[in-house]
Order: structure tokens, then C-alpha cells, then sequence
């Protein structure tokens, strides 16, 4: 007997699944459709945390990551690598996980590109702005070696190069010499480690930006351990737009007329893309991600319905 | 001895001067706290040596014997001698063998790029699929248990995106508690918080424990099976 639509929706085969995710995540990226961020308290504290140190503040950034969750966490990685650049800290990039090497010198890169864009003339340097001090194995071991004394661990940068060369390690002697530590996690060891065996027994202030999955266990931590925690990609979107709105939105007006290609608020975004290779990653990204959760919610609904409609049903079926 | 009572003998030292020096972070105790740390990150690079050698030898044994599947380790032994010879010999770096690793250009970085990124981030695309199958077939309001769940999910999906913040934008400020964007908020930050702590607290207790009686050596599993 052939099915009736209740029943064919009931037993659908899960590749229809498939392939109406791949289009709600496809089609937006296609046709580049964005929604509005509004930034929450917890990613103004991180925002503000960063913001608040004063110039040249020394900026410990942990990129514990790898290319599996790069694609959430690349975005607030940059935004922050971003900020501390704008804000002129000194950023101190190193790694718990194997690949997070590749990735802040990816990250790091990345935003030195835009900032001299944005503001010709700046040097950014090896040694005096930044320094990639690489990954080291050992997980939470390695926090708490460094909690202590740095250079036994890291005696060299990722070229080798001695620390007591590099000028910006001069009086770096443990993780108290930081103001600051960020750590891009993605697991263990990761946030959670930091708080445990770092940032707390040092008193040093921890932001955390972690996958969507891990920011719940982190949630314990804030706001006396953590400041705050930015989750997946919508927590990067918001820092995000945040950045923007604060910071790189006059800037961005300015170098484009600079440029003789004045922007208007509408397509300020689409014009710095253009010109000065601006990107909101997390924002663009929060789009297929919008589209894929209002497909499984419209999935969800759609089981419950047929299985109430079984029930009854069946209960139908035993009072006869 | 040598198999026993050494291994035991290490076990009790290290754990207790580890738990002392983390009250009396003072000569001897906290430099030997931080000397142990060294000594554990130092030992724990051999474990790339010892993961290395398991993967060759246990893919190996399986394509010698042509275990089905078999066609799938070669790919695998392949993928890592490849990426080590690359690696190890910094072939293609600008900078010769003096040069970073990782730098641009060189072969090792060139899978690391173009085979390995994108491989990573397809395998870690295809949750999306199966969460959505598996919310499909799974997130049914059978009980009260699972209604709980299914409605806390909802909030969470609505509440992570823009559309459950539009939903409720009609929502007056008295009741701003009501939308969805603060409901979501509320799940994580007051049953979510509860039930992390709650499960943190059980874990912590679980680890003490356990570490207790491995260094007093009640528990001689890691010694192996003929500890006893």
C-alpha cells in the first residue's frame, strides 16, 4: 500500500535531513545573508576587559585549537588578536595543543594585515608587539611550569631565537608578569586548565573563548575566575559587532575616505571588505548557523507532532 | 620488585609531595612540585614516540594480515610517513632546515593547509548532520524528563540566534525576563550552572579518592595485569 504524506514525513529518510541542512547552511553562505548581533553583558565584560588595560599591557593569548573546530573559533581569535593590536598591547601567543602553533601564527598574520591597512604608517614587529612562543607538550602541566617560571619551559620562541633576545621578554618571568591571559580552547587542556592551574594561583585576569559544546562547563568559573567567556560562534560574533561599533567603525570611515571611497552606515561592512579586506567571520558565519537551527527546531516540531499523532493512534486502536 | 614495588614507591612520593607542595609552596616542597611538573612534560613527548609506534604497529599487523578495511591503513601509514618525512626534513622550506616548521611554503605546511585543514573541518562538519537527524528521531516529549529537555533545547537553539531575540521583541520591558534571548540565558546560567557545579564537586570527589588510593597503593591497575 503505498504511504500517505503523515506517514512519509513520520519515516522520512534521514538523507532528505541531509540535504535540507546542507542547503540551510549553503544557501545563506551564497547569497551572504547576515542578522544583527546585540552583544551581551558577558561579552562587554570580556570587550571591556580588553579595553580598559592601557597601552603596551602584556597580553598572554593561549590558541588551544585545531583545525576541527577552527572554523568557530578562528573568528574571536582574530577579533581579539585584533583588539589587543588596535589597543597597542604587546601579544604573547603560545600553544597547549599541537596545531594551535600554526594557527595564532595564522591568526596573528592575519590581523597584522588589516591593522596596517587601517592605519598605514603602523609597524607591528616581531620581538617588540608580538612574540610566538609555540607549542609545548605536557597539557596543564606546561600552566604550571610557566604559573612559576617561564623559561623553563620556553627558553626559545618558535625560531629558536633565545628569550633573552627578544625584547619584549625582558622582565617576563612567570604568568604573574601578564596582565592579561586569553585563552582560545577547544578542549582539554584548555580554559578550564588555565583557570585551575594559571590565571587563579597567579591572580591574573582570564577571558575564555571556547566552543559552543564546551562554554557550559566553563560557565562554573564566571565571573570570579573567569570575566567572561565567549561561546562558539555566536559569542564571536557578538565581540564582533562589538568591536565594530566601538572601535573600528570610525576608523573604517576614516581610511576609506582617505582612500577616496567615502561609506555610508549601510554598506560600511561591504565597502571595508572591499577596500581594507575587513571581515566578520563570526557574523557571516552566524548565518547558516541561524538557517541550520531553525531547520532542526522545525524538525523537532515536526517529530513531536507525529509522534502525538501516533500515540493517539494507537490508544485509538486499543479502546476499539 | 622491579615490576611492583619500585613503580609504587614513585607513585607515593611523587602524589604526596605534589599534594604538600600544593600547601607549603616552599623549598623543598615547591621547587620539587615544579621539578616533577618538568619531569612529567618532558616525559610526555615520548608519548608522540609511543603513539607513533602504536598507530604503525597497529596498522601494520592489519594490512600484513588483510584485515577488512585494510585498504584504510594503508592510506593512514601512508598520510603519516609522508607528513613526517615532510617534516622532519623541512622539505621545500625557504629557509632550509634552519627554517620554522611550519613556515609558509614548505611541503609540511602545505598539508597542513590544503589536505589537512579542510579533512579536519568536514569531519567536524558532519555533526550537523547527524545532530539534526538524531534531533529529529530523538527529541520526543515522552515524559516529563524528556519534555524538560526538549523544551530547554528549544530555548537554547531559538536563544542562540537572532530570530529568538525578534520573536519576542513585542514582549514589554516589565517582562523582558520572558524573551527568548534572557529564557536561554536563564537555562544556562541557573539549572545548567546548578547541574555543572553539582557534577564538578562529584568529579573532584571521584578524583580525590582515586588518586588517594593510588598512591597509597590500594588501586594497581596502571601496574598491569599482573600487579597482583
Amino acid at each position: 500500500m503505498a504511504k500517505g504524506w503523515y506517514e512519509r514525513i513520520r519515516d522520512i529518510d534521514r538523507r532528505w535531513i541531509f540535504l535540507l541542512i546542507a542547503l540551510a547552511v549553503v544557501l545563506p553562505l551564497l547569497f551572504e545573508m547576515y542578522f544583527p548581533e546585540i552583544p551581551t553583558p558577558m561579552v562587554k565584560q570580556v570587550y571591556d576587559q580588553i579595553e580598559n588595560l592601557p597601552a603596551g599591557s602584556r597580553v598572554l593569548i593561549d590558541f588551544s585549537y585545531d583545525p576541527a573546530s577552527m572554523p568557530e573559533l578562528q573568528p574571536m581569535a582574530i577579533a581579539w588578536v585584533r583588539h589587543c593590536f588596535l589597543k597597542r598591547h604587546r601579544i604573547y601567543a603560545m600553544a597547549l595543543w599541537p596545531l594551535g602553533q600554526q594557527l595564532a601564527v595564522e591568526t596573528i598574520n592575519r590581523a597584522i594585515d588589516f591593522v596596517k591597512k587601517i592605519e598605514p604608517g603602523r609597524e607591528i614587529i616581531y620581538g617588540t608587539d608580538f612574540v610566538n612562543l609555540g607549542y609545548k607538550s605536557g597539557q596543564q602541566g606546561v600552566i604550571k611550569v610557566v604559573l612559576t617560571n617561564l623559561e623553563t619551559l620556553y627558553s626559545t620562541d618558535i625560531n629558536g631565537t633565545h628569550i633573552s633576545k627578544i625584547p619584549m621578554m625582558a622582565g617576563v618571568v612567570n604568568l604573574k608578569s601578564f596582565d592579561l591571559i586569553v585563552s582560545v580552547s577547544a578542549g582539554l587542556p584548555g580554559s578550564k586548565e588555565w583557570v585551575q592551574f594559571g590565571s587563579d594561583p597567579a591572580h591574573v585576569p582570564l577571558v575564555s573563548g571556547s566552543t559552543a559544546v564546551q562554554a557550559p562547563l566553563l560557565y562554573p568559573y564566571y565571573p570570579r575566575q573567569l570575566v567572561g567567556v565567549l561561546g562558539g560562534l555566536k559569542g564571536a560574533a557578538e565581540y564582533e559587532q562589538l568591536l565594530f561599533e566601538r572601535k573600528l567603525k570610525p576608523l573604517l570611515e576614516k581610511r576609506l575616505a582617505e582612500l577616496g571611497h567615502p561609506a555610508g552606515a549601510e554598506d560600511l561592512v561591504a565597502q571595508a571588505g572591499q577596500y581594507l579586506g575587513y571581515s566578520q567571520l563570526g557574523i557571516k558565519r552566524m548565518g547558516p548557523q541561524t538557517i541550520a537551527h531553525l531547520v532542526i527546531i522545525a524538525f523537532i516540531i515536526i517529530g513531536n507532532i507525529t509522534y502525538f499523532i501516533d500515540r493517539r493512534r494507537a490508544r485509538g486502536r486499543k479502546t476499539r | 620488585m622491579l615490576r611492583r614495588t619500585i613503580p609504587m614507591i614513585i607513585t607515593f612520593v611523587v602524589g604526596a609531595v605534589l599534594v604538600v607542595s600544593f600547601f607549603i609552596p616552599h623549598r623543598p616542597f615547591g621547587q620539587l612540585g615544579e621539578d616533577f611538573s618538568v619531569f612529567f612534560d618532558i616525559i610526555s613527548v615520548f608519548a608522540f614516540v609511543l603513539g607513533g609506534g602504536n598507530l604503525v604497529w597497529i596498522h601494520g599487523d592489519k594490512i600484513s594480515k588483510r584485515r577488512p578495511g585494510w585498504g584504510y591503513s594503508v592510506v593512514c601509514l601512508l598520510g603519516f610517513f609522508v607528513t613526517l618525512v615532510m617534516g622532519l626534513l623541512k622539505l621545500g622550506n625557504p629557509w632550509g632546515i634552519q627554517g620554522d616548521v611550519t613556515e609558509a611554503g614548505s611541503m609540511f605546511n602545505s598539508i597542513y593547509e590544503f589536505v589537512f585543514t579542510p579533512l579536519s573541518s568536514t569531519m567536524f562538519a558532519l555533526l550537523a548532520f547527524y545532530v539534526a537527524s538524531a534531533s529529529y528521531r530523538a527529541f520526543r516529549a515522552k515524559n516529563i524528563e524528556a519534555t524538560i529537555l526538549l523544551v530547554a533545547a528549544f530555548l537554547i537553539l531559538l536563544g542562540r540566534t537572532f530570530v529568538g531575540a525578534l520573536l519576542t521583541v513585542w514582549v514589554p520591558d516589565s517582562l523582558a525576563f520572558l524573551r527568548v534571548p534572557n529564557l536561554a540565558n536563564w537555562v544556562m546560567m541557573t539549572p545548567n550552572l546548578s547541574g555543572q557545579r553539582a557534577l564538578m564537586i562529584g568529579i573532584s570527589l571521584g578524583i580525590i579518592s582515586t588518586s588517594l588510593k593510588l598512591i597509597l597503593g590500594i588501586e594497581r591497575n596502571y601496574l598491569g595485569a599482573d600487579s597482583e
